[in-house]
């Protein structure tokens, strides 16, 4: 099936209404970028498509599957769902919709499928890549009211709630059965697992427990005709045909809508330690990193890295500690086990010998909660403090890890004084850095210097132009850097056969559906 | 120079979330993790700066508690302080042991280590007493500066501002002395890796309260530990008139 496209909504038509001061306010900073949508849009073309718009009568329809309080079209309460956390992107989304059970997302679902109107799940918004906020008037579907814990097995671990569970709730609900969510991320407080899910999100703890490809057991999920896909299993294994849970794992509600997640929860460690050093350079970084695998073993559980811009800018906008001095790079190791006795002695071992070795020049290590949870703050602060400088270019990349940091000097010298800052921070253990480019105001000459070189160079080092964040509405133009054609063609294939109206999560990861 | 002595409790993290235990004895602490009493944190800071400033010549930290006050004490000598003395009281004891008995054993420490000031947390977060400091002075017949923001080295004895309902108090106060440390007196630094290294070979001594003469009978029993009550579940009204209809109902307006 084909679509014609016709210029309906440019980006000129976009509302200017400017949005009070008190709703932009993050971290402490206000700032009212809101460009990044007008500028894909533009320079892009991307045009409303050809779906229906919504009528009265529909707005009545969905009040009889949900109740009146859970159908929102008023101006003020629909705003929060169109604006993305970053308060980069805006859509026009006239009506939110809240269902409360699977039932209720499925007659949504077929319903909005016979009238072809758009729809965007959204889950705790917390995305990075536009893709959890709409783009013109797609119908917002928030999960927030489904957010019931249905089973734990104590035993094997396996947890199954509802999609819209924030994934803090979760993890407190399964520490007090000494189990632990097999993933951690800043946005924890108001992510939801089905978020997760959808979007496949990485974060702190991918190291040691995998991506959500290994930990999820199983996902409930709506397609886009209202069809519900049960592949809710708990099990570890289940070798029955195509694994069709992983279609809903990482593809951004484009191919359905996750509805019930089951999950495994490995056991909580008993015995936590975190260490925080200073390096004298990168090479350092690395060889710490191998060094650290082999003498801590099983129980490493993070490996993670900030250069000396990362954590000053992040100690200076954001008035956070430095619990050591000044060095070129930072290091933190985290540890997890089951016995403080054994794992100290391991870190103690590791420590002496790298301070020996002149590798770590200072440093401090603990593993009381209190002082781990501010280290651990200072670190996930990064994201949010560059923001303060006032617009930050981000990008989100997997390189192999011998050319882990090559692009940051590149850019910096690339960008000269244009910038302010550029700095790369992220996952060693997982080849994943992130690049912050941080700029006074949005400027159009420093993003056509960034972008597509940074993708261009990415891919000539054989990474991934978005490691953890996804697509979403921001990168779908540059996904080719990354995949192949025929890969393109037949994740458009899988579009076409579970969305053939594409009604679902439009202009969002897939380039143009011709 | 002075030789200064700062007590250290070790308490459960503040980070960590408190139970209370089924028999409402007490609170669950096995397999808790404990840290150093924040405000004792900045006590030892307080003494090791003055150290540092050339001061005092000495800082000796102590612990009353079980045997893992040996790693409260660890930390202390990682930010810096030269030695530790770990007054070992266990079980039951422990469990009833008050400011009374802490003052106790802190004044004799002090004569038999000729200390000059004293230092110690404001309060500890696990029984929030916050009144050692004030005992321990009244039994040495010392001077007391107690929740300082702030000492200074004034002629020959130290000036203390004092954090006060009101505001700010500055006072003077010769030494010997026994201070309090309020949370804005300083922020603690972390133990760096060499030091926490090198804390490991000082000296530490064990000493019970009997070796000093401290009675640690109890003089309180504990009648019930319980948990504050839980907040009621908000409920959603749907416009300001029912919201008014609900509180008249409710009976607070």
């Amino acid at each position: 099936m084909r679509f014609s496209f016709a210029i309906q909504t440019l980006s000129s038509d976009i509302p200017s209404k400017s949005i009070k001061k008190s709703e932009m306010k993050i971290y402490g900073v206000y700032y009212s970028q809101l460009i990044f949508l007008n500028y894909v849009l533009e320079k892009y073309k991307v045009i409303r498509k050809q779906f229906g718009n919504i009528q009265p009568s529909d707005i009545d329809y969905f009040k009889t599957i949900l109740s009146e309080d859970r159908v929102l079209t008023d101006e003020n309460d629909v705003l929060p769902f169109n604006i993305d956390w970053i308060k980069n992107c805006r859509g026009q989304s006239k009506l939110v919709l809240k269902p409360k059970s699977t039932e209720e997302v499925s007659r949504i679902m077929r319903y909005c499928n016979e009238k072809r109107l758009a729809v965007c799940p959204q889950g705790g918004n917390t995305g990075l890549v536009g893709g959890s906020v709409p783009v013109f008037d797609e119908i917002v579907l928030s999960f927030m009211l489904m957010n019931k814990i249905i089973s734990l097995d104590e035993l094997s671990g396996a947890l199954v709630c509802e999609t819209g569970c924030v994934l803090e709730n979760l993890d407190s609900y399964v520490r007090e059965r000494n189990l632990i969510m097999p993933l951690d991320l800043g946005a924890k407080g108001s992510c939801h697992i089905g978020g997760n899910v959808s979007t496949n999100a990485g974060g702190l703890r991918l190291l040691r427990y995998g991506n959500l490809h290994g930990s999820v057991l199983g996902v409930e999920a709506v397609k886009a005709d209202g069809t519900v896909i049960d592949c809710l299993k708990t099990l570890k294994k289940d070798n029955t045909g195509y694994h069709l849970k992983h279609l809903f794992i990482g593809s951004e509600g484009t191919l359905g809508v996750v509805t019930k997640v089951a999950i495994h929860c490995p056991a909580l460690p008993k015995a936590v330690s975190l260490g925080f050093f200073g390096v004298e350079n990168f090479e350092i970084v690395l060889r710490l990193y191998a060094s650290a695998k082999s003498s801590l073993g099983e129980i490493l559980s993070a490996f993670e890295m900030a250069d000396n811009d990362s954590i000053s800018s992040t100690v200076q906008n954001l008035k956070l500690p430095n619990p050591i001095s000044d060095y070129p790079f930072y290091v933190l190791v985290e540890t997890s086990g089951s016995d403080e006795t054994h794992d100290a002695e391991k870190l103690t071992r590791f420590l002496d010998k790298e301070m020996e070795s002149g590798l770590i020049i200072d440093g401090t290590v603990t593993s009381e909660p209190a002082k781990m949870q501010t280290i651990w703050n200072l670190r996930e602060s990064i994201a949010g403090a560059g923001l303060i400088d006032g617009y930050v270019f981000k990008y989100d990349v997997s390189i192999p890890l011998a050319n882990y940091y090559s692009l940051v000097p590149l850019l910096r010298q690339k960008l000269g004084s244009k910038a302010i800052k550029v700095y790369g921070y992220g996952h060693v253990g997982d080849g994943n850095i992130h690049i912050n480019v941080t700029v006074p105001k949005y400027d159009q000459e420093v993003c056509s210097m960034l972008e597509p070189y940074i993708f261009e160079e990415v891919a000539k080092l054989n990474g991934s132009i978005s490691a953890e964040h996804g697509v979403g509405f921001r990168k779908p133009h540059y996904i080719h850097y990354s995949k192949d054609v025929t890969a393109i063609h037949l994740m458009k294939q899988l579009k076409q056969l579970m969305d053939p109206n594409h009604i679902l999560n439009p202009y969002k990861v897939l380039p143009e559906l011709t | 120079m002075s030789r200064v002595l700062v007590g250290v409790k070790r308490v459960i993290d503040y980070a960590v979330k408190i139970r209370v235990k089924p028999d409402k004895s007490g609170v669950v602490t096995d397999g808790v993790k404990h840290s150093m009493n924040p405000f004792d944190e900045i006590a030892v800071e307080e003494a090791v700066r003055m150290k540092e400033k050339k001061l005092a010549s000495e800082v000796i930290a102590v612990s009353c508690g079980p045997a893992q006050s040996q790693e409260t004490l660890r930390t202390a000598l990682a930010m810096g302080a030269d030695r530790a003395i770990h007054v070992e009281v266990a079980g039951a004891e422990y469990d009833t042991m008050q400011p009374i008995h802490v003052a106790k054993i802190l004044a004799k420490l002090s004569k038999d280590e000729k200390a000059d000031i004293v230092i110690v947390g404001k309060q500890a977060i696990d029984d929030d007493s916050n009144q050692t400091a004030q005992m321990t002075a009244a039994l040495l017949d010392w001077p007391q500066g107690t929740f300082a923001s702030k000492v200074e080295k004034t002629d020959a004895g130290l000036t203390v501002t004092r954090e006060i309902d009101g505001g700010l108090e500055t006072i003077k106060t010769k030494v010997p002395v026994v201070i309090s440390a309020d949370l804005r007196l300083n922020e603690p630094r972390y133990a760096t890796l060499p030091n926490i290294m090198k804390a490991k070979k000082k000296p530490l001594k064990k000493l019970t309260a009997k070796d000093l003469g401290v009675d640690l009978a109890a003089r309180i029993k504990v009648i019930s530990v319980e948990d504050p009550p839980v907040r009621q579940a908000g409920s959603i009204v749907p416009d300001v008139d029912t919201l008014v209809t609900k509180l008249k109902e409710g009976g607070h307006v």
